[in-house]
């Protein structure tokens, strides 16, 4: 490389925004590197689930022909437990198993280095083993270009997308993000484990390349957070996520809230005599909407991770999807900054107004108040209880007594837990509201 | 090192914070909690480069109370030392950011990437 090399555009990360957004700009002729920190990409991700691929279908049309998955999301359980009970809903579906599909569980070294290689197969050109140290400015602020640590060699552009992740140093060096804002972040610890494929496809009712998605509330100590588990082609993955703040106080480590889960009588059975693949971490921008940075400045925009476009809200849980959509829409908007020979934050303004028309920022504005009601803590240290012993009650036989009426059931869980009935028909409403 | 037995001997999730106080722990496979941390970590790729990319002014740590890094760090590089310092080491390190996001001193820990191709590298992320 040399000492300094001049662009069209510059991407600092190939994850899945990075790469979509490399992928625009090298489709619309422009000349685009992009700078990755690991070996490869995908080294330096983590994802806590599903992979939503219907996003790619106008960017690589007949993805799923191609697209390294591991299985397809057939069944989604969300699950609520407490230590010794659980209550689930389970949803099957054939259409998710044909194509186009639904969800899919896959590798992120695998994905991430396919969606990348979509990238580098239209033109763009791809560092790996180089970190983006920081922003080359000019005295009025503008971004420039950035620094790597290869020799100090600098990358030039009119326009920088930073798609460096969650902790994005850039969007931080830019004054985008805050330095450190633990209430916005959560954390994700997750363990792969080895399973045979018949035997996953045993325990989890499910054949060739068919999966299931397990989301659980109730398994973090009273930890605003939740659970998941599952299934990949020869592995299992089960993980927990924690609220930062609330971890920290709680003094609790993470691998023991995992080790709870993997314990549970309700999971226990599904893992036994699986083992250890590979143990990963990584922080996770749950904050949505209203904790997102602004997405464009003079010279630089800011997509995926690095923006908070991670979508946590409860019944969804989306991330991979936004990076792509998000990615994909600042590479064609770094596009036309370029041919227009603006790309200070007014000329690079379209980025948001796309995202804005499209699920993007949609979603992520329809369910702003989401994060806070799935975190709030009647959600994570009462109501799991409440509907799991409202089940013991209505499924409960008590012969020789007569059955108790629903609402004597429902009165006692709720006073059992302390909730009184009005908070229960307000958190309703309020859910309704927000998901409706 | 801080206590990595305390996720293996089979320590009940009944802590006071749950719902239910239920102190029955039926059926719980404590075989599951026999990995011992060494374990954990040993399934980890980590490509370890010569420069620290954390460095933790354990100064500034003596002054803290709560040292939120010691428990949330999910790789547990945090020790704390007799003098009521901070003993850190950056080989095993996830990148994850847990540390400074939880770290209320300012200027206790600077943080930073490793250099290119080194650090955690996830095979199964």
């Amino acid at each position: 490389m040399a000492e300094s090399a001049d662009f069209d555009a510059v991407v600092v990360g190939a994850g899945p925004a990075g790469s979509s957004a490399a992928l625009a700009l090298a489709r619309a002729g422009r000349s685009v590197v992009m700078v990755e920190r690991g070996p490869f990409p995908g080294s330096k991700n983590v994802y806590g689930g599903v992979v939503y691929g219907r996003v790619l279908d106008d960017i690589v049309p007949t993805w799923w022909s191609e697209v390294p998955v591991e299985r397809w999301v057939v069944r989604r359980s969300t699950m609520m437990m407490t230590e010794d009970q659980s209550l689930a809903i389970d949803y099957r579906s054939h259409a998710w198993g044909v194509a186009p599909y639904n969800g899919m569980t896959t590798v992120r070294s695998h994905f991430d280095s396919w969606l990348a290689g979509k990238a580098t197969d239209a033109g763009a050109r791809l560092v790996t083993s180089t970190v983006a140290t920081g922003l080359v400015r000019d005295g009025a602020g503008r971004v420039l270009g950035v620094r790597t640590d290869r020799d100090g060699a600098e990358l030039h552009a009119p326009v920088v997308i930073a798609c460096d992740g969650v902790n994005s140093l850039l969007a931080k060096e830019a004054g985008l993000l805050p330095l450190a804002e633990a209430s916005h972040y959560t954390l994700g610890v997750k363990e792969v484990l080895d399973l045979p494929a018949e035997v996953i496809n045993d325990r989890f009712g499910v054949r060739g390349h068919e999966g299931v998605d397990i989301e659980i509330l109730g398994c973090t100590r009273g930890i605003p957070g939740g659970g998941f588990l599952y299934t990949n082609a020869e592995t299992v993955s089960i993980g927990v996520v924690a609220s930062l703040p609330h971890l920290s106080d709680a003094k609790v480590r993470p691998e023991e809230l995992i080790a709870d889960l993997k314990a549970h009588p309700s999971i226990a059975p599904l893992l036994r005599g699986a083992t250890l693949r590979e143990y990963a971490a990584h922080l996770i921008p749950e904050g949505g909407y209203d904790t997102m940075p602004p997405l464009a400045t003079d010279g630089m925009l800011v997509a995926g991770d690095s923006a908070a476009m991670t979508l946590a809200a409860g019944l969804w849980l989306e991330g991979v999807n936004f990076a792509i959509g998000s990615g994909y829409a600042a590479g064609r908007a770094a596009d036309r900054a370029v041919a227009a020979g603006d790309c200070s934050a007014r000329g690079l303004a379209s980025y948001r107004a796309d995202l804005e028309q499209q699920f993007v920022l949609a979603d992520h504005k329809r369910l702003r108040k989401a994060p806070a009601l799935v975190l709030s803590e009647r959600i994570q240290q009462r109501y799991p209880g409440l509907l799991c012993d409202l089940a013991e009650g209505m499924f409960t036989v008590t012969n020789p007594s007569p059955k108790a009426g629903g609402l004597r059931i429902t009165r006692a869980a709720a006073a059992k837990h302390g909730v009184k009935l009005r908070e229960l028909a307000a958190d309703t409403l309020r859910g309704l509201r927000i998901f409706g | 090192m801080n206590g990595p037995g305390a996720a293996d001997d089979g320590i009940g999730a009944a802590d006071g914070s749950l719902p239910l106080g239920g102190d029955t722990t039926p059926a719980k496979a404590l075989a599951w909690r026999g990995i011992s941390f060494e374990e954990r970590m040993a399934s980890v790729d980590f490509r370890v480069g010569e420069r620290a990319h954390i460095t933790v002014d354990s100064d500034v740590c003596r002054s803290c109370t709560t040292r939120g890094c010691v428990t949330a760090c999910p790789a547990n590089l945090f020790a704390p030392t007799s003098d009521g310092g901070i003993l850190f080491n950056y080989e095993e390190c996830f990148e994850c950011g847990t540390c400074y996001m939880v770290c209320n001193h300012e200027g206790a820990i600077t943080w930073t990437y490793p250099d290119g191709g080194h650090g955690v590298v996830f095979h199964h992320g």
